[in-house]
Order: structure tokens, then sequence, then C-alpha cells
């Protein structure tokens, strides 16, 4: 498989801290990564670093061989629209939309008519067995049908990447169990690769491979790949 | 899966723990009876024939060798010591992944020890044993999808099992530093 993300040797602090010291990671297309390691460690640093949500204080990102580090704002916005997509623990989606609205609201960004947006948002809703909830607004679901729609949102665009920051760390086992399974699922129907950052090993199990973030350094541990 | 008591497990180990130890330093049989008891027997203490058997079986594959003979009132005494092919054998079950299974923290806790008293690299040895729970538990999750569900029940007890392992692997890793100044002041 092809490289399709890569951090080399990324520093970044926040204030006197440093929360990633020469991190270094590479994600092949379609590649499902879990991201471990404690609290404080810098794995949710070094995803946003990945994702250009956070620029690092040095070191490269490189998204099919482009540096992302170097690109201007607008283009890195753009990048994250078209080519990624996200989930977060919680408070991700806008609550004065439905369910439906928020999932075609990508779709929506990138001005895909109202009607053609909200059919694909449909359809990525019955993957995510959440046709129930389109018409509801988020305030009105419960925690796990709210992360179905939001992995829904995340992949209505059929995005190269998704990032998952602790997906599952408001759910109970069984709701967990059901969002991984779903997420993982579509990513690889979708040919998607996943960036999960968890410090939950039975959420780190759905994964293709598991690294390691400890003091701002990312270790594989087969021991393959360090830095 | 079969899970084992931790007292199989361990006895499976014992004389590779004696080898440790006589790494360490040379011992006496009482000597070593009373530093295993110490560190790794405090509520199972080894009985003295279980001690001596295992020393005679560690002779007999030339793991171990008498260092020196000391004439006593009774018996004369034997200091035994770890020879090359001793050294190579803690080596290598030191750096072999343990089958990852319940009950297993025995044996985990005794080469987390034996690796800090020999200033062995313990942290990757905790990296080798997390690595292959890891792997286990992505296999199990992959059997669970598939799976009817009880066969989804059966993968997810053992999944919890080996939760609970990492989660002490994860702890032990965060208190490394400690446990080894503690391990190394009582020599």
């Amino acid at each position: 498989m092809a490289e399709l993300l890569v951090a080399d040797g990324l520093n970044k602090a926040f204030g006197p801290t440093p929360a990633l010291d020469g991190a270094s990671i590479s994600i092949d297309a379609g590649e499902i990564v879990a991201v471990m390691g404690p609290s404080g460690s810098g794995k949710s640093t070094l995803l946003h670093c990945l994702a250009g949500i956070v620029r690092p204080d040095s070191g490269q990102v490189r998204y099919e061989g482009r540096e992302v580090t170097a690109m201007p704002d607008r283009e890195r916005s753009a990048l994250r629209r078209r080519q990624f997509g996200f989930v977060f623990q919680f408070g991700q989606l806008v609550p004065e939309l439905t369910c439906l609205e928020n999932v075609a609201l990508p779709l929506r960004m990138e001005r895909v008519r109202r009607r053609a947006a909200e059919q694909r948002a449909m359809e990525w809703l019955e993957r995510l067995e959440v046709t129930d909830v389109a018409g509801k607004r988020p305030g009105e679901v419960s925690g796990g049908q709210g992360q179905r729609v939001a992995v829904a949102r995340a992949l209505v665009t059929n995005p190269r990447v998704i990032f998952a920051d602790e997906p599952t760390g408001a759910l109970d086992s069984l709701n967990g169990e059901r969002v991984m399974r779903l997420l993982t699922q579509s990513a690889r129907e979708s040919h998607a690769a996943v960036v999960l950052v968890t410090h939950e090993a039975r959420v780190a199990s759905y994964s293709d491979r598991e690294v390691v973030v400890r003091d701002g350094r990312v270790r594989d541990l087969t021991g393959a790949r360090r830095g | 899966m079969v899970y084992t008591p931790w007292c199989t497990v361990l006895g499976m180990s014992i004389g590779q723990t004696f080898l440790g130890l006589l790494e360490s330093s040379p011992r006496h049989g009482y000597d070593l009876k009373r530093a295993y008891d110490e560190r790794f027997g405090r509520t199972r203490p080894l009985p003295y024939g279980q001690v001596y058997a295992t020393l005679s079986r560690l002779l007999k594959s030339g793991l171990v060798e008498v260092d020196s003979v000391e004439p006593g009132e009774g018996p004369e005494r034997k200091r035994y010591a770890i020879t090359e092919a001793g050294v190579t054998d803690v080596d290598r079950w030191l750096s072999q992944a343990e089958k990852p299974e319940p009950y297993l923290q025995s044996v985990l806790y005794t080469k987390v020890v034996l690796a800090l008293l020999t200033d062995r690299p313990a942290a990757d040895l905790l990296d080798t044993q997390t690595a292959e729970h890891l792997r286990l538990m992505r296999e199990l999750t992959r059997r669970k999808d598939g799976g009817d569900l009880a066969e989804q029940l059966i993968c997810d007890h053992a999944l919890f099992h080996l939760e609970a392992d990492l989660r002490w692997l994860e702890l032990t890793a965060a208190r490394l530093d400690e446990l080894a100044r503690e391990v190394r002041s009582h020599g």
C-alpha cells in the first residue's frame, strides 16, 4: 500500500510544555491505525497536526507527497473539507440543525444542491443505522445515535482519511462497540484510512495496527518504526 | 479458551526464576529459596524438596554449576552459580512474550523484577508483552465480527481479561523507575 499521510520529526509546545518531541508516523491508504497512550502523552496534538488543524513548531506533515505544513491556511482548510473527515468525542453536531441537515452540511459547504446533499446524507444515515433520527435535533437523540450521525457526517464527502479522537469516549461498552464496528466497516468499504486516537485497548483492537505516543514521541510496539 | 491457574504458570517458570536470581549473584540453596520466597512466593513459599529438585535439574542440563563447596556441621553447603548457557536461557525467556492468558501477572511481575535486577531493558519487555496482547485482541475482535452472539460473548470475555492485563502493563510501565529503585535497594 502507498504512504498517504506522513509526519516527520514533529515538535510542538504549548507554552513551556512540549506536547510533541520529534514525533514521526506514516499511514498507508486505507489503513486503520490506532494511536494510543496515556493522558497528556501528545496523541491528540499529533492528530491535530496530521489533520492540519494545528501547525507544528517544526517538522513536516505530507499528504500524498504535498507538504501540509507549508500550505497557506485557505489551501489547508480546503484539504480538510474535501479529503478529511472528523469524529470527536462529543459536541460536534450543530444543535440547531436536524441530524439529516448535519450530515448534509459538509456537502452544502461544497455547494452541492440541498436535495442531492440530503439524499446522500440519508444514504449514510441508513448505513449507520440511524434513519429514525433524521428529522430530530442532536439534543433529542442518545449519545450512541449522535455519534453514529457524526460518523455519517465524517464519511459523507468520501474522504481519504478519517480522524477520530476518542470517538467512543462518552459511550457505554455496547454503544461504543456499535460505533466502532460501523465506523471501521464503512471506512474499509470506502477505502478511507482512519487515524484513531484512543486510550482504550478494546477500541484500538478494531485497527490494523497500533502505535503508542509516550512523552511526545511515537513508538511502534513491534520495534519496526520509532521516532 | 482454557484458563491456567497462576500457580501452574508460575510452576513452569521456577527454573528460570532461579536462574535469574543466580545471575544477579551466586547463592546457596537455602539463600536461593529465601530470595525466591521474599520476592515471588510470599503467600506460597517453595518447599525445600522443590528447591533442590529444581537445582539438580538445572545442574544436569548445564544451566548452573557448583561454584564452591563449604564443609558445615551437617552436610556440605554448595554454592550455585549460573553458567553461560544459563544466562542465554534467561535471556531467551525474558525476551519472549508470554502467551496472553488471564492471571499471568505473576509471571510478568517476576520477569519485570528480574529484568531490573539484571540490568536488562524492562520497558522493552513491557512493550513486547503489550504488543502481543494487542495482537491477540485484534484477532478476537475480527473473530467476534463474523461470529454469532455466543461466539461474540466468548470473545468479549477474553477481551475484557486481556484489557485488564494491559492496564496492569501500562501502570507498571508508569511506575518502572520507582520499582527499579525498590528492587535494587533490596539487592
